[in-house]
């Protein structure tokens, strides 16, 4: 059974479609690199996937180690072992990101029937997440992305992911406004959390950070289908040659 | 034992918060009760006064307050909307039947079951609502509970005396400490101040007596939880704190009331009183029954707070949690006189359905060097109106005053209304006045963020308003902090949708 199996599926927004028969299976273990032109539905897919209100899936379907999401709230997506790393990270002035986690965790924990961390135990946790970021420590104690430069921001998704630990991870241009230095650490992150267990979708524009993660397959979108796949190479092929040469 | 950090202590603030449902205060308790006819005229005010056992001199108090009343008409400004109250459709005294108890053991069971139900045990070993036992070093705190008119137990007295510090009701300290009253009683909030301050002045039934002398530093926290019963009963409670020359003390009142269909009448009258270098700090967290969904019943919560910072270097501090009630019109105010005199007003006022809220503070600067910070938080939700009307006015002889305000509201949903009142009055060149104001939203975008790490959106609300609140909630004792939270998660169920 694979990890993630989207079948025919058909998205719209405000009545307009967007994703017009996506098919696409990954498997535990698996990197998956998603790049296409702007606008062509990477984000779509990206929220669709998360359960985001607006997006109506019109027909198709999308599983989760072999259960149905459609039906799933968002939170129960997230219980469910799905993570969204944001294209435009969000801010919420007053709620630091201590207490966000934290919140976050011990859902996942009651989720999975089990009692939520200490404060102490979790504390300890995050700051070495913090520490393998290059966060300082004072982080915590800041507002979530509040005031947070852009690179900051994708670091501080890569850091929730390495703390909730998802089944599967959809990373939406997290690459996206990183500095060389910042972008090398957030590979680590990613590198550090693949595993056997788990597998990762990485929506990028750049082949840059495929050097570091390297994918097993490469998907290019186009106009709401993936028109071509391959495997690494392709990426070196599109860095070279654009879009163009694919046809619609 | 792990080192106490602060990320630690707001961690420990989230992990308190309850899951209850609705209105968990909303039950009634079956007792026997002594209650006087509704209306008022005279004859009613002579009797509340007898049934007290007063001296001549507050009949007469009471009466002049109530013949002032009779010409004054009830105040209009506020942005709230109700229809006229009938005040000779209400009952103004209700009592629980039988003698006053003298002791502790003579209280009714059945009351004593009703405070422990709202979580106010009332034997002295055990601590107040909600908070663990965790720590054998946790303050403890002094309860005196008023039931519909009357005081009906107060903890702790004896320890409290030992200390030198008088925590009684009030119908006790006009018998055993009239010159006190009388010196202090309406001097901070005279009788006509406005209509409710001299209905209030003339059938107040019951409320908390608090004189610390000079140069102590109150041994507990004193509280008063105040509790509506009775139907068609209005409560009218006076409380008075005296704080002598440097002397502190921190006191905090809770109040609730039964579910009922009709709006009922809370008028109440608190003054402080700080003497050179005294400190008062006040906290209230108010959860009357705020009316059904639909808008149905509630208290009314017309309530006259002032204190008078008297000394020089006295400072007197008003935290307020405001939950509850259909409509609250509310004004917790400092009168600084004294010379560096400090005056302080956190407020967070959570409305949803179709609750209103217009309240605020004054600060009055009188003398040279007084200072005064406001802090206003606002939550709106459902259909609700939340007001902040703030007024600071630097007199002639106040140089050097400064305030700071920082007025935020906070929207969740469409169908609410937030709005700022804010007043200045000064002519002072030397004095500083800085007002500060924002208005955010809950914004979906947020909420999906939250949703998307696991965090049901009741809760990612919850979590959003605590951290709006932060700046308020930090003022409170630590306790109370983790119940006011408490109360917020609760009161905000079923608020997003
Ligand atoms: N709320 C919306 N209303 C109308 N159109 C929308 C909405 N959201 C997305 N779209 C449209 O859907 C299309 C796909 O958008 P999407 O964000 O998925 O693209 P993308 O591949 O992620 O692009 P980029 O590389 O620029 O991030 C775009 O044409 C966009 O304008
Ligand atoms: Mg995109």
């Amino acid at each position: 059974m694979s990890l993630l199996r989207i079948e025919d599926l058909h998205v719209e927004v405000d009545g307009k479609p967007i994703l017009v028969g996506i098919d696409l299976a990954v498997e535990a273990g698996e990197v998956h690199a998603v790049m296409g032109p702007n606008g062509s539905g990477k984000s779509t897919l990206a929220n669709v996937l998360a359960g985001r209100p607006g997006y109506d899936v019109v027909r198709g379907s999308m599983t989760v180690d072999g259960e149905d999401v459609r039906t799933l709230s968002p939170e129960e997506r997230s219980l469910h072992g799905l993570f969204l790393a944001f294209q435009y990270p969000i801010e919420i002035p007053g709620v630091s990101n201590m207490e966000f986690l934290k919140a976050a965790v011990d859902a996942h924990a009651l989720g999975r029937g089990e009692e939520p961390p200490t404060a102490v135990d979790f504390v300890k946790r995050a700051r070495v997440a913090a520490t393998r970021l290059q966060f300082d420590p004072d982080f915590l104690k800041r507002g979530v992305n509040d005031g947070f430069s852009g690179g900051e921001k994708k670091r501080n998704e890569i850091l929730q992911m390495l703390i909730l630990e998802p089944r599967l991870a959809v990373l939406d241009e997290t690459d996206s406004g990183l500095d060389i230095d910042a972008l090398q650490v957030v590979a680590d992150g990613i590198n550090a959390f693949r595993a056997n267990s788990n597998a990762v979708v990485l929506v990028t524009h750049y082949q840059r950070l495929l050097n570091y993660v390297v994918p097993d397959h490469v998907h290019v979108l186009a106009d709401g289908r993936i028109v071509h796949s391959g495997d690494r190479g392709l990426a070196l092929e599109l860095e070279e040659r654009g879009y163009g040469w694919l046809g619609g | 034992m792990p080192e106490r950090t602060s990320e630690l202590a707001d961690l420990v603030g989230q992990e308190h918060a309850a899951t209850g449902r609705e209105y968990a205060a909303g039950f009634v308790t079956e007792i026997e009760a002594d209650t006087l006819p509704p209306g008022l005229d005279e004859s009613i005010v002579r009797a509340i006064s007898t049934k007290k056992e007063e001296p001549p001199w507050m009949t007469e108090w009471r009466l002049d307050a109530y013949r002032r009343w009779l010409s004054m008409p009830p105040p209009r400004w506020a942005h709230v909307q109700f229809p006229d109250i009938d005040f000779q459709a209400i009952s103004y005294f209700s009592a629980p039947k039988g003698d006053a108890p003298k002791s502790l053991d003579e209280v009714d069971p059945e009351l004593l079951r009703t405070y422990e139900k709202l979580g106010i045990p009332l034997h002295e070993r055990a601590r107040l609502a909600g908070v663990e036992a965790a720590d054998e070093e946790a303050p403890q705190v002094a309860v005196d509970a008023v039931f519909d008119s009357v005081s009906v137990a107060t903890t702790f007295k004896e320890r409290l005396a030992e200390a030198g510090v008088v925590f009684c009701s009030m119908s006790e300290a006009i018998r055993e400490h009239p010159d006190l009253v009388r010196r202090y009683l309406g001097s901070v909030v005279p009788k006509p101040d406005n209509f409710y301050s001299a209905l209030n002045s003339a059938v107040f039934s019951d409320g908390s007596f608090v004189y610390v002398p000079k140069g102590t530093r109150c041994p507990m926290e004193l509280s008063t939880y105040f509790r509506i019963n009775a139907e068609n009963t209005g409560q009218f409670e006076r409380t008075l704190i005296i704080a002598d020359e440097g002397a502190y003390v921190s006191y905090l009142e809770g109040c609730t009331a039964p579910m009922r269909d009709d709006n009922q009448l809370h008028a109440a009258v608190v003054e402080l009183v700080a003497l050179e270098d005294a400190e008062i700090k006040y906290s209230t967290v108010q959860n009357w029954y705020p009316g059904d969904e639909q808008g149905n019943g509630g208290i009314y919560n017309f309530v006259t707070k002032r204190g008078a910072c008297l000394g020089d270097r006295s400072k007197i501090s008003w935290t307020q949690v405001e939950t509850g009630s259909a409509i609250t019109w509310k004004y917790p105010s400092v009168v600084l006189r004294g010379a560096d005199s400090v005056g302080e007003f956190y407020s967070v006022a959570l409305t949803r359905n179709f609750q209103q809220a217009d309240t605020g503070t004054k600060m009055t600067h009188i003398g040279p060097r007084t200072k005064s910070t406001i802090v206003s938080k606002g939550i709106s939700a459902g259909s609700s109106q939340n007001s902040y009307r703030g007024r600071v006015r630097m007199n002639p002889g106040a140089r050097g005053a400064r305030n700071h305000t920082q007025c935020d509201s906070l929207l969740i949903g469409d169908a609410c209304g937030a709005h700022t009142f804010p007043y200045i009055e000064s002519k002072l060149p030397s004095s500083v006045i800085e007002h500060e104001a924002t208005t955010s939203k809950v914004s979906d975008e947020q909420l999906f963020l939250c949703q998307q790490r696991g965090i049901d959106p009741e809760k990612a609300v919850a979590m959003i308003v605590n951290g709006f609140c932060r700046d308020v909630f930090r003022t409170l004792p630590m306790e109370f902090a983790v119940e006011a939270a408490k109360l917020l998660e609760v009161s905000l169920e079923g608020a997003v949708g």
